[in-house]
């Protein structure tokens, strides 16, 4: 499926006859439906993964993945079982973890690098081509077929569901943990029921991005959303629209050009950041008076 | 046994602590409704696991307590609580009202719903940012604020769901002089006005002095409640410490406390508490 975007054909000048090349084939279709799935998944977990001080967590959980996937390989396994597998037993844990404990990301650290040296182990027992270890590092998202797209839509719907229903307890709890648990929300469910979702939201992603290039869908979209506007419901819509245009957008350019997919969200989705950044540089300053004069701890 | 009037908060041989090891223990006490009461002691005597088990986040060790007359629930509708030196990060992005509306229904499953129920909760933070006097910035993000302004938005989140017993663990700790004596004034005018209970957690009792009806102290394993000029002096603290305690005042009449802080020797002085 890869070598088709090496030999893609030309743009034309008219957008709509471009549209109509790009969807001209199945395989850029699935790409666009699954694309558009994961991104927008993405993009709302990625609310919550900010909130909650968890972007490390994402990262790590993807690696761990990747662990997860080439083992099931090794084993005749589906990489994708794999992959669920032990992101959602990594994400229990870390759930169980608490959201603020201290060590916490050390602890991840450490599990993650641990993970990995498992994963370089199970690619070398693997004697196979090194196509599904690509794929698997950076995504390969124009290899989707239909039966993908429907399970990815599943995945994806179930996580949405999930996320709606815990909305306002999670944002309680990822904003103000001690006030939440006063208040009766189960804070440490709620930790874990979270890293699992987002375990699920990780495992979809990697289809897309892999698993070195997660950051690029899950914090990159939402960290950017939070600079333009405060309200939760904004900020989450923002990040899923940008999360939907940088994959889109992507899969679009990477189609006319002979370089990969990841490399084109990627860099859209880190030039996006780099804009905003520079946009919205006085907000930070914009109360003239340090931020908090009297703050002492 | 039972009283005339019912307190708001009654304890009896109530002991708190964490693994049934008590950090304080053999504690009576009555607050009656629309006391304002300040809660000292030093550091790790078990100020913050009072208003826990009071919060229904700790079981009693031993002992019981009663709110409004049932034991100690979490998530009590009738606690509004503001929890110890909270300072959130500069990049928290949420705006000081929604922060507030969480408080309103964020223990409530799903999303927020539109329609009436919208218009009530915006009602009530629109009330609650009205109480603390904090409309001007509540459209800005939380983490952006000064420590006296986000101060005032915890206080507009319990008092968004129109408690009757306010429990505010340190609300001043982290504030300048002129902002301790502002949330003071404001926390005492607000109890007033809606009849409220407050047991406030402080450092210092002096700004507090000219508002509080009773003051609490929480040292050495035990606790004691009183009116601020039968308990704060000399004789009544070493009496119920059984230590020698002093009561200084300076020529603006400002008290210091002397002597809580020293460890005695008690059996149970590994005190667990995170404060």
């Amino acid at each position: 499926m890869r070598a088709v975007t090496n030999v893609g054909p030309a743009p034309d000048l008219n957008p709509i006859v471009d549209i109509q090349i790009l969807l001209h084939y199945a395989f850029m279709q699935h790409a666009f439906e699954a694309g558009a799935v994961v991104a927008l998944t993405a993009g709302v977990i990625g609310y919550f993964v900010l909130m909650r001080n968890s972007s490390f967590a994402a990262h790590a959980l993807s690696h761990i993945g990747f662990a997860g996937a080439t083992g099931a390989v090794v084993v005749g396994l589906s990489p994708v079982a794999g992959l669920l597998a032990f992101t959602v037993a990594a994400a229990a844990v870390m759930g169980g973890l608490g959201n603020r404990l201290r060590g916490r990301d050390v602890t991840i650290g450490i599990v993650l690098a641990w993970t990995l040296g498992l994963g370089v182990l199970f690619l070398s027992l693997y004697t196979g081509y090194a196509t599904e270890a690509y794929a698997l590092l950076f995504g390969e998202i124009l290899g989707i077929s239909g039966r993908d797209v429907l399970i990815t839509l599943v995945a994806g719907v179930v996580t949405l569901l999930a996320l709606a229903w815990l909305y306002r307890p999670l944002l309680f709890a990822s904003v103000d943990e001690d006030v939440a648990a006063a208040r009766g929300v189960p804070v440490a469910a709620l930790s874990v029921a979270f890293m699992i979702i987002l375990a699920v939201a990780v495992s979809e992603a990697v289809q897309v991005v892999g698993v070195l290039l997660i950051f690029a869908l899950i914090v990159t979209p939402a960290a950017i959303a939070e600079r333009f506007t405060t309200r939760p419901s904004r900020t989450i819509a923002l990040s899923a629209l940008l999360a939907l245009a940088f994959t889109w957008s992507g899969l679009a350019i990477s189609f006319f050009t002979p370089y990969p997919v990841s490399f084109f969200i990627t860099s859209i989705a880190f030039g996006t950041y780099v804009l905003a950044r520079l946009l919205t540089r006085p907000r930070h300053s914009r109360h003239g008076a340090p931020a908090r004069p009297d703050a002492v701890s | 046994m039972t009283a005339a009037a019912r307190a708001d908060i009654h304890a009896r041989g109530l002991a708190g602590g964490y693994g049934g090891r008590p950090v304080w223990s053999g504690a009576n006490f009555r607050i009656e409704p629309g006391s304002f009461v300040a809660l000292l002691g030093p550091n790790g005597a078990g100020k913050s696991t009072l208003v826990r088990l009071l919060l229904g986040l700790l079981p009693p060790a031993a002992g019981e307590v009663e709110i409004l007359g049932a034991p100690p629930q979490r998530g009590n509708p009738a606690i509004g609580y503001l929890p110890q030196s909270r300072h959130f990060d500069p990049e928290v992005s949420i705006r000081g009202r929604d922060y507030v509306g969480l408080g309103f229904d964020g223990h409530r499953w799903g999303l927020p719903q539109p329609g009436a129920h919208r218009r009530r909760a915006a009602g009530a933070v629109a009330e609650a940012l009205k109480a603390v006097d904090a409309e001007t910035y509540a459209d800005r993000p939380i983490g952006r604020l000064s420590g006296g302004e986000q101060q005032r938005l915890l206080l507009a989140q319990a008092l968004v769901g129109s408690p009757r017993i306010l429990l505010l663990d340190e609300p001043l700790s982290n504030l300048d002089v002129r902002n301790q004596g502002a949330m003071t004034i404001l926390v005492a005018d607000i109890a007033r006005r809606r009849g409220l209970t407050v047991l406030l957690i402080a450092h210092d009792v002096n700004p507090l002095l000219p508002y509080i009806d009773q003051v609490m102290f929480v040292a050495q394993g035990k606790v004691t409640i009183g009116q601020p000029d039968d308990v704060i002096n000399s004789e009544a603290l070493s009496r119920i410490f059984d230590a020698p305690i002093e009561v200084l005042r300076d020529s603006r009449g400002r008290v210091f406390v002397v002597g809580l802080e020293e460890q005695v020797s008690h059996p149970h002085e590994h005190p667990p508490d995170t404060e």
